[in-house]
């Protein structure tokens, strides 16, 4: 990542932002409510395009955002096979097994409670198989127990190698580097409106 | 996109996701329409084909804004964008589901309905032709008006808005087959441009439908 | 000086203020001319009496719906390449222009099919296919509408512009197909210049002039809509920085 700048409905929301998370690294977003967090997580998934600046992604990203993406009338297994098929994995035992969901795997998704669902839904980022994890505020609905299990599971992941980026308001027991989004919010002297739309009336 | 395409049948055969509604709602049109306009048999045979069309397509309609809409609220979409297949292949499964639900039982029973609407069997069998020919096309234009109009509240009239304009040419080349059929005349030529206007939907939408989900999903 | 950069806002603003007087002035000459010279300085038809006038209507704002849908779908395609925000706005102050002179269309060959073929209106593929025009300008429209994001309203109904127009036109001949018409021919036919077969000279001088006046017309118009989507974008991205402070 080199010199970001984000923009959302034409106004900028971030600048300048420089940063590089490389294999075993993790990456804590931090920031007011608005400050971007989302949408640098949805750009680094290739969801939102950038403004300006270099965005390279090497590893392919499993994208967590604030829903969790689960059918409510397909069971805890199947939901979790279906990405397995969609991202050419074979088992879902290994994600099953660290977030405890054995006793789960026969209930339709709709009976789960809220933690959970959430549960499901970061079980997936085990099951697809991929490097690069972006998660946006993974721990909300999570309780205290739960929340040491998302930090083994993280901790794992990068011992393997893998890569994450978090947003959260949480202290997590993870080593990593943090950015406060709040500190690259473009001045408001220097808001640039798209130059386009400067001076047309 | 196999995986896609079973999960989105599991989901309507398990959740009545359109499922069974649509034929429901076919099955209702075709009551509803000698109520209309008076049981005398000559009338009915004149304008059963017509009717037959109108309901599928109506039926098509209802179950639309479900193809992605459900995927967009629940996240499912953000993580199929961000899987690695491509969009148009999503947008093509997904597609494909929803002709296996809707348009497929509703052309099997077209047939059944054509006899409560004292249909000659060369029109029941043009009817059926027709509509295996052609839903497979209101599926995909009704897909991708549903992903038009993903980030619309409530958009569900402007979704019938969008799309039925799009039904048109479906619309006419089908029932004048039918037409035909039940005059004894030869209806290969509509249900030739049927087959054509399906083919050119195949080839179009899964790429425009991709562009519009890419741009609901920024 | 590249022809794009006419497109940039400021520009567009710049030279859309000088010249909207002009083309505006000269739409209202040519329209009363060639109104006035039509409905009062040419003689009735043999077969069709005074009804004939209201071609001074019809065919421009025929026409005018036509082209409309063209400049639409041509704003469209040039926002999606180069993605020019005057070129998005232009095709969305096209489409209420398009199909208002879609509906004039509609209702003058209504006044006119009465008298003539004893019926408001048929079920003839020209009269259809103006219909399904209509149809589709409505849909273009009510989907800027839904849309908040500025941007992402251009790009979606740039793109049902575009697999819009590939279908209106499918549809036209859906209908040729579905129906064999009562609609006489072409009135106005370009390709053979100034000799005229289908319509004499007396009648074809005013026609040419009200044609010019709609479109004049509506280009005014089409560049009075663009300014207001302009001054009104400009507006929404004052009011998002004022927030902010």
């Amino acid at each position: 990542m080199r010199d970001i700048g984000l923009t959302r409905g034409g106004v900028g929301l971030i600048s300048g932002l420089t940063c590089d998370v490389g294999a075993g690294d993790c990456l804590f977003l931090r920031g007011r409510n608005g400050a971007g967090k989302t949408t640098l997580l949805r750009a680094m998934a290739g969801l939102t395009p950038v403004g300006s600046g270099t965005l390279t992604v090497d590893a392919p990203p499993a994208f967590s955002g604030h829903a969790d993406g689960l059918k409510a009338s397909l069971t805890v297994a199947e939901n979790l096979e279906v990405w397995a098929s969609l991202y050419g994995t074979v088992s879902i035992d290994a994600a099953v097994s660290a977030w405890a969901l054995t006793p789960l795997l026969d209930r339709p998704a709709a009976v789960l409670s809220a933690g959970q669902k959430r549960r499901v839904g970061l079980a997936r980022l085990l099951v697809t198989g991929c490097k690069l994890w972006l998660m946006d505020e993974p721990t909300t609905a999570l309780d205290a127990g739960f929340v040491k299990d998302f930090e083994q599971v993280v901790r794992a992941h990068l011992a393997k190698g893998g890569a994450a980026v978090i947003s959260t308001h949480l202290d997590l027991g993870v080593q990593g580097q943090t950015i406060n989004l709040d500190e690259y919010r473009p001045d408001d002297a220097a808001v640039t409106l798209e130059d386009d739309w400067a001076g047309v009336m | 996109m196999i995986a896609l395409l079973l999960r989105d049948l599991k989901l309507a055969v398990r959740s009545g996701g359109g499922f069974g509604l649509a034929l429901v709602f076919f099955l209702i049109v075709v009551t509803l329409a000698p109520l209309a306009i008076g049981s005398d048999t000559t009338t009915l045979t004149a304008i059963g084909p017509g009717i037959l069309w109108l309901g599928a397509l109506l039926a098509c309609l209802l179950s639309v804004d479900r193809i992605f809409g459900l995927d967009f609220e629940d996240g499912s979409l953000d993580v199929l964008a961000t899987a690695p297949i491509p969009q148009e292949s999503v947008f093509l499964a997904k597609s494909a589901a929803h002709w296996m639900t809707t348009g497929l039982p509703l052309t099997l029973m077209a047939p059944v309905l054509g006899l409560l609407l004292n249909l000659p069997a060369p029109a029941l069998l043009a009817v059926t032709i027709g509509l295996a020919l052609g839903t497979p096309a209101l599926s995909l234009i009704g897909a991708f008006g549903g992903a038009l109009t993903l980030g619309v509240k409530r958009g569900g009239l402007l979704l019938s808005l969008l799309v039925l304009p799009l039904y048109i040419p479906t619309l006419i080349f089908g029932a004048e087959a039918a037409r035909r059929a039940a005059h004894d005349l030869p209806y290969q030529t509509p249900i030739v441009f049927l087959a054509a206007i399906t083919l050119f939907a195949a080839a179009i939408f899964p790429f425009a439908g991709a562009a519009v989900l890419r741009i609901n999903l920024r | 000086m590249s022809i794009w950069e006419f497109a940039n806002p400021r520009q567009f603003m710049g030279w859309s203020g000088r010249a909207l007087p002009w083309v505006a002035g000269l739409a209202g000459l040519c329209l009363s001319a060639g109104l006035i010279w039509g409905f009062f300085f040419t003689p009735d038809d043999f077969r069709q009496g005074s009804t004939v006038k209201i071609i001074y209507l019809h065919v421009p704002a025929a026409f005018s719906a036509i082209n409309g849908y063209l400049i639409m779908f041509i704003g469209s395609l040039i926002w999606l390449i180069r993605r020019h925000h005057v070129s998005a706005l232009a095709a969305r102050a096209a489409a209420p222009i398009g199909a208002t002179m879609t509906l004039i269309a509609l209702i003058t060959g209504a006044f006119w099919g009465q008298p003539m073929w004893g019926t408001w209106w048929v079920w003839d593929p020209r009269l259809t296919s103006f219909l399904i025009l209509f149809l589709f300008y409505l849909g273009y429209i009510a989907l800027w509408a839904a849309i908040d994001d500025p941007d992402t309203a251009a790009d979606l109904t740039s793109v049902l512009a575009i697999v819009g127009s590939v279908f209106a036109i499918l549809s036209r001949y859906a209908v040729l197909f579905w129906n064999q018409g009562l609609h006489q021919g072409t009135t106005v036919t370009v390709a053979d210049g100034a000799q005229q077969d289908n319509i004499a000279n007396v009648f074809f001088y005013p026609l040419i002039l009200s044609m010019a006046g709609f479109s004049l017309l509506f280009i005014s118009l089409v560049l009075l809509g663009t300014r207001t989507h302009i001054r009104a974008r400009r507006l929404r991205v004052l009011f998002q920085k004022e927030m902010r402070t």
